[in-house]
């Protein structure tokens, strides 16, 4: 079985500055991988290299076989690959419930004609994207705000959002970045729960996350990066116990 | 929720629609007549430019090079190959429509400052072909433009018709002619912006990256906002070139295209309904500041920074974000 996500001796240069270098490892469907590192270890690096939005300097990325290297983030969307931020990216001049339904966008496929006139075929296709996004926003935990501007939500709840976002394009695998930053210990265990529910769902969940209890618990496999290169690879438990790890990163 | 939305969006439709019924019981002449027909031209420019720059988040300073060449289009089709106006119309939209993609393409990649200049350069190489052409155009001395006409009915200020058993005036009927296309223009525009290319659309301005995750090609996107800006812009300078019966290239100059953005960001960038509140008011200012005809491009400078640093939003969306604070507070205290 070939995997959903492979990276290959994936490397990006900033100048000299290697901030990924030689990164190889593979994400199987319907797993929560999760990458783990110091900061500026190049974890956000490696989520811009996968998701498109960087172009590596060498080797490449794999979505289900197929080569990305000749493809815009939009095309990957379209090819099930889906993400947050880590600075959150909100339409801050749309509602709340806007933004989801932009999620929607691949699956929402009117002419120009069918909008200009408005007609009863966009009505009704609009009416059920606002209802399932209605329905995500709730799934996500930030149901009380479908009413809502965006520029009136709290921290948290943009951070559910931009989730739910990406939950509404229907992905195969979803690329959260530091999703439980800034976020307290409440929002933190709900997150959790938010994070297997959607790894229940059979959706491949990516993961970068500072919280190590977070990470530790949710995870099926973790790679753990240090300067741009890989330090080690495997279960919770073999990272837990790997000495160069807990030399390096857990400080023990 | 949504069946309140949508009512919303029609409710300012309706609004305009009754405004526009009502005004020409202000009217006395047929100068205030053509005054108000202008006014609703220019206004439906402006709202297809505000797609563009209010919605997409992508500036033009060019925009009158389009309407400009839409102008010249009907002028020299009608005028000097007697083609029928909407024929001329059409084919000229189309035209204009293809330019601007093909235009907006490359320079669409650019951002900020850099697309400003590009777009500014556009509209500047339009009016000096539109300048230089003499054969075609006229030059600077311009060319007339035979009166808007469909099957050898022609619609001329200075006619008499009957509508629905009324005698009314050329004047009159050119203005209800105008309140109609600005009605059918501010109906497409909101149509848009409420619909998946809408929001594309102001995904692009909201968050770049975002609108790519999620699959919103922007590219893509940005030009097409780019060319429907441009067909508004083509189409309304047709019927501008109709109304006047005489174009120079004016029309197409940069003091034209800044007049069109300023008329955006006063009114409320943004704000379908803002921009035409702009269009009006920067329209009648000439009129009152007659007196001081000189000053124009300084006065439309200063308006345009003090609404940037007073009110960001624009007229109309402060003027509604005032009123219905004060409702509150009202409503508050009886409470």
């Amino acid at each position: 079985m070939t995997a959903l996500v492979e990276v290959k001796g994936l490397d990006k240069a900033f100048g000299g500055v290697h901030a990924v270098e030689g990164v190889s490892f593979a994400v199987e469907a319907g797993q929560v991988y999760s990458v783990i590192g110091p900061n500026g270890a190049g974890k956000t690096t490696l989520f811009n290299l996968i998701t498109g939005l960087y172009i590596p300097t060498k080797g490449e990325v794999r979505l289900n076989g197929e080569s990305t290297a000749k493809l815009e983030p939009n095309q990957l969307a379209e090819r099930g690959m889906c993400r947050t931020f880590q600075q959150m990216q909100i339409c801050m001049n749309m509602t709340a419930i806007e933004n989801v339904m932009l999620g929607r966008h691949l699956q929402l496929k009117s002419s120009l004609f069918t909008t200009l006139f408005r007609l009863p075929a966009l009505r009704r296709d609009e009416k059920t994207a606002y209802k399932r996004a209605a329905d995500l926003m709730e799934y996500v935990g930030c149901g009380e705000y479908v009413g809502a501007e965006a520029s009136a939500m709290s921290y948290g709840a943009l951070k559910r959002l931009e989730i739910a976002r990406a939950l509404a394009a229907e992905p195969k695998v979803i690329l959260l970045d530091e999703p439980a930053a800034g976020l307290n210990a409440t929002e933190t265990a709900a997150l959790e729960d938010l994070i297997r529910k959607i790894a229940d769902q059979g959706i491949t969940v990516m993961l970068v996350e500072h919280d190590m209890k977070l990470v530790m618990g949710i995870s099926d496999r973790l790679l753990v990066l240090n300067y741009g290169r890989v330090l080690a690879e495997g279960t919770p438990e073999e990272i837990r116990q790997n000495p160069d790890v807990i030399a390096a990163y857990l400080g023990g | 929720m949504l069946n309140r939305f949508m009512q919303s969006r029609l409710r300012g439709l309706v609004v305009l629609a009754l405004i526009l019924v009502i005004i020409p019981a202000f009217l006395s002449n047929s100068f205030q007549y053509g005054m108000v027909t202008q006014i609703a031209i220019l206004a439906a420019t402006v709202v297809g430019l505000n797609l563009l720059v209010g919605f997409a988040g992508q500036i033009s300073l060019g925009h009158a090079g389009f309407f400009g060449l839409g102008a010249y289009f009907t002028g020299i089709a009608t005028g000097t190959y007697g083609w029928p106006s909407v024929p001329a119309l059409l084919v000229g939209a189309i035209m204009v429509g293809i330019i601007a993609w093909v235009v907006g393409r490359p320079i669409l990649r650019l951002k900020g400052h850099y697309l400003s200049m590009a777009t500014l350069a556009v509209g500047f190489i339009i009016a000096i072909i539109l300048n230089n052409e003499r054969a075609l155009t006229g030059g600077p001395d311009g060319m007339p433009v035979p009166a808007f006409e469909v099957f050898g009915w022609e619609l001329s200020s200075f006619g008499r018709y009957s509508l629905l058993g009324l005698e009314i005036e050329g004047f009159e009927a050119w203005y209800i002619f105008a309140s109609v296309i600005l009605l059918v223009a501010v109906w497409f525009a909101l149509n848009l912006i409420e619909s998946p290319i809408g929001r594309a659309l102001r995904s692009v301005h909201g968050s770049e990256v975002a609108a790519s995750v999620v699959g919103v090609n922007t590219a893509k996107y940005k030009s097409l906002v780019f060319v429907i800006s441009a067909i508004y812009a083509s189409l309304m300078g047709s019927l501008y070139a109709h109304f006047l019966g005489f174009i120079t290239p004016a029309v197409a100059s940069f003091e034209f295209s800044i007049l069109f953005i300023t008329m955006v960001v006063l009114g409320g960038m943004g704000s379908t309904f803002g921009v035409i509140l702009g269009a009006a008011v920067l329209t009648l200012l000439p009129q009152v500041l007659a007196d001081f005809q000189e000053l124009e491009t300084v006065m439309f400078g200063l308006i345009l920074m003090l609404t940037m640093i007073f009110m960001p939003k624009g007229l109309l969306p402060t003027l509604t974000a005032i009123v219905s604070k004060r409702m509150r507070k009202k409503a508050g205290g009886e409470a």
